[in-house]
């Protein structure tokens, strides 16, 4: 009996059945309001504002979209959701892992040492307990912009790569860069032809968590950005709170044009999302 | 059904850090300029950026400046009468209660699917992929759909079917507002406490249970006296992220209730970001060192009592 077979077999056992069902009924929590959603955004305004909104939509309304299109001026949110998210994960990518190899090649000097527990404390400072003097210092410095929140998401996310980082350095052996030095590179170089390519995993890892804490982060961009018209995808829904807050078809229309961007990624790289975001929670 | 890219530990699994010190080279001569200047952009930002912003926003906790104008020194009176304000008060009442519940129920659902899912089943990979999915969505878009939910669908629903308790909204609830917020954290924050968990269930070796369930292990009895204490380094590193996370509940708040019903489900991070309103720039940044502290503090005698732990265990 081949491996395939014994496992087939298992997977049929009554017991196996029962786990995979109830894992299945399960998914509807997960599934339920993202389909509600869907079943709204396609209904006209009379079928939105009667029932309970899970009745199928008829006659389907894709008008809804372009409306919503329209209201939050998603080209230009998105743009600025974009902006920031590519200055983030570029930015956490390269100074984490500069310092994180700054630091592990020099763990024996003090400076460094304590650099790196220095950088680990921000794990202690909740973005709440600087906000107001952020937004003052920003403001002041002309950085209360897209830009200003890319630095501070940077930073913001500096403990958690470096911790990553040196300890994926800890394993790269250090005879590869010995023989790169021996080739006659300088450090610089040894870091970007050799360190920064093998980081490679751990570079994937750092670029998921921070491509989704900054595409999806509300809090920063509000209170950071002065200028309304200069906000993200997600802050931008808050005007079917305010202005149209009767318009739900428009609204769940809009919800979901922002959740399609990381959605959608998601579903086209499920396994490498996956597979990053576990070495993440190895480390 | 091929084994999915998340059961690969890699081969850069390491033990835990500080690192060691960068192989054989122990040069007792000043680092390399390069170094120097690798570090340096982490270190600067980090200062100006969060340390002297903090400072300076400690400063005027002992002020009576309001944002804007003069300012004069006043003391510890911020301090003093946080704690006459009620307001303040039960934010810290609820931000707390909100962030054990929820880091309870994430725990326990995010165990049970790791389970679930680490076993033999059927469309693993597709089973996954689903769970995962509330990883990926905004906190606020997603607190607005169900806020949508829970105020229009659900009543809708409960008067169909004739059943009176959920007629109203829950997020209309004074008493029980607090609820829906712990769902929707709870729906958002699941899947990486289950990534967590699922790593933690490969290190398992397989033949532990062969061998339990030969001498007659029932599946509670092979979880309680295997699996759990196998699992226990996970469930406290879930236990620290999570609640820290949850102490700075925001997000999905401002999406659901607005703090409210009246101001029932305000959490800390919601006063002090009102800092800028009223005037209250000084009271609210004494409210934020005191939040620091605090959770600081819970941090530290969360990492006190690992330590014990481990003591314990070994």
């Amino acid at each position: 009996m081949t491996i395939t077979d014994r496992r087939a077999r298992e997977e049929d056992r009554p017991a196996s059945r029962l786990r995979t069902g109830l894992l299945a009924v399960g998914t509807l929590a997960v599934l339920v309001p993202l389909v509600f959603a869907v079943l709204m955004a396609l209904k006209t305004d009379r079928q939105a504002a009667s029932g309970s909104g899970f009745d199928l939509p008829s006659p389907l309304e894709l008008g809804n979209f372009r409306t919503a299109w329209e209201l939050t001026d998603f080209p230009r949110a998105f743009a600025v959701s974009l902006l920031i998210s590519v200055v983030a994960v570029a930015g956490q990518l390269i100074v984490s892992s500069l310092a994180a190899y700054a630091i592990a090649r020099n763990w024996d000097r003090r400076l460094f040492r304590w650099s790196y527990f220095y950088l680990l404390a921000a794990m202690f400072i909740p973005f709440p307990v600087v906000a107001l003097p952020q937004v003052k210092l920003t403001s002041m410095v002309g950085l209360d912009n897209p830009l200003g929140v890319a630095v501070l998401h940077i930073l913001f996310g500096i403990s958690f790569n470096i911790l990553l980082y040196t300890a994926f350095l800890r394993s790269i052996p250090y005879e590869l860069e010995e023989s790169a030095r021996i080739d006659g590179c300088s450090t610089w170089q040894t870091f970007w032809k050799l360190i920064f390519p093998l980081l490679a995993p751990m570079n994937a890892t750092v670029g998921i968590f921070a491509f989704l804490m900054s595409w999806n982060d509300f809090m920063m961009p509000s209170m950071i950005i002065g200028d309304p018209s200069m906000q993200t995808i997600p802050v931008v829904q808050k005007i079917f709170q305010l202005k149209f807050s009767s318009n739900y078809n428009v609204a769940f229309a809009s919800y979901l044009m922002a959740m399609a961007p990381t959605l959608l990624a998601y579903l086209f790289a499920q396994r490498w999302v996956m597979s990053g975001v576990t070495r993440g929670a190895i480390k | 059904m091929s084994a999915p890219a998340i059961t690969r530990p890699g081969p850069e699994r390491a033990a835990t850090p500080p690192p060691d010190p960068g192989g054989p080279r122990r040069r007792r001569r000043g680092a390399e300029r390069t170094y120097y200047l690798m570090l340096i952009p982490a270190v600067l930002l980090f200062t100006v950026f969060i340390t002297m912003t903090g400072l300076v926003g400690m400063f005027y906790s002992f002020t009576d400046y309001a944002g804007f104008g003069d300012w004069e020194f006043v003391g510890l009176s911020n301090y003093t009468s946080m704690l006459g304000d009620s307001r303040i008060l039960e934010s810290y009442g609820f931000t707390l209660w909100f962030a054990v519940v929820t880091t309870v129920v994430v725990n326990a659902v995010a165990l049970l699917l790791a389970i679930g899912l680490g076993g033999r089943i059927r469309w693993k990979t597709g089973l996954r992929g689903v769970y995962f999915i509330p990883m990926v969505i905004s906190g606020i878009v997603i607190a607005y759909v169900f806020n949508h939910l829970f105020s229009n669908a659900v009543p809708a629903l409960a008067t169909h079917l004739g059943w009176e308790a959920g007629q109203t909204s829950l997020l209309a609830n004074e008493s029980w507002a607090w609820l829906a917020v712990v769902i929707v954290t709870a729906w958002q924050a699941t899947p990486s406490a289950m990534i967590i968990y699922l790593a933690g269930l490969m290190a398992v070796p397989k033949d532990i249970y062969e061998a339990a369930e030969l001498d007659g292990a029932g599946p509670w009895r092979r979880f309680r006296s295997i699996t759990f204490p196998l699992l226990i380094g996970y469930v406290v590193i879930n236990t620290i992220l999570g609640f820290k996370g949850f102490l700075n509940a925001y997000d999905i708040i401002v999406g659901l209730t607005g703090g409210g019903p009246g101001t029932a489900t305000m959490s800390v991070a919601m006063t002090i970001f009102g800092g800028f309103e009223d005037g209250e720039y000084a009271f609210q940044m004494a409210n934020a060192v005191v939040f620091f502290l605090f959770t600081a503090g819970v941090s530290l005698l969360q990492l006190l009592f690992v330590r014990n732990r481990e003591v314990n265990l070994s």
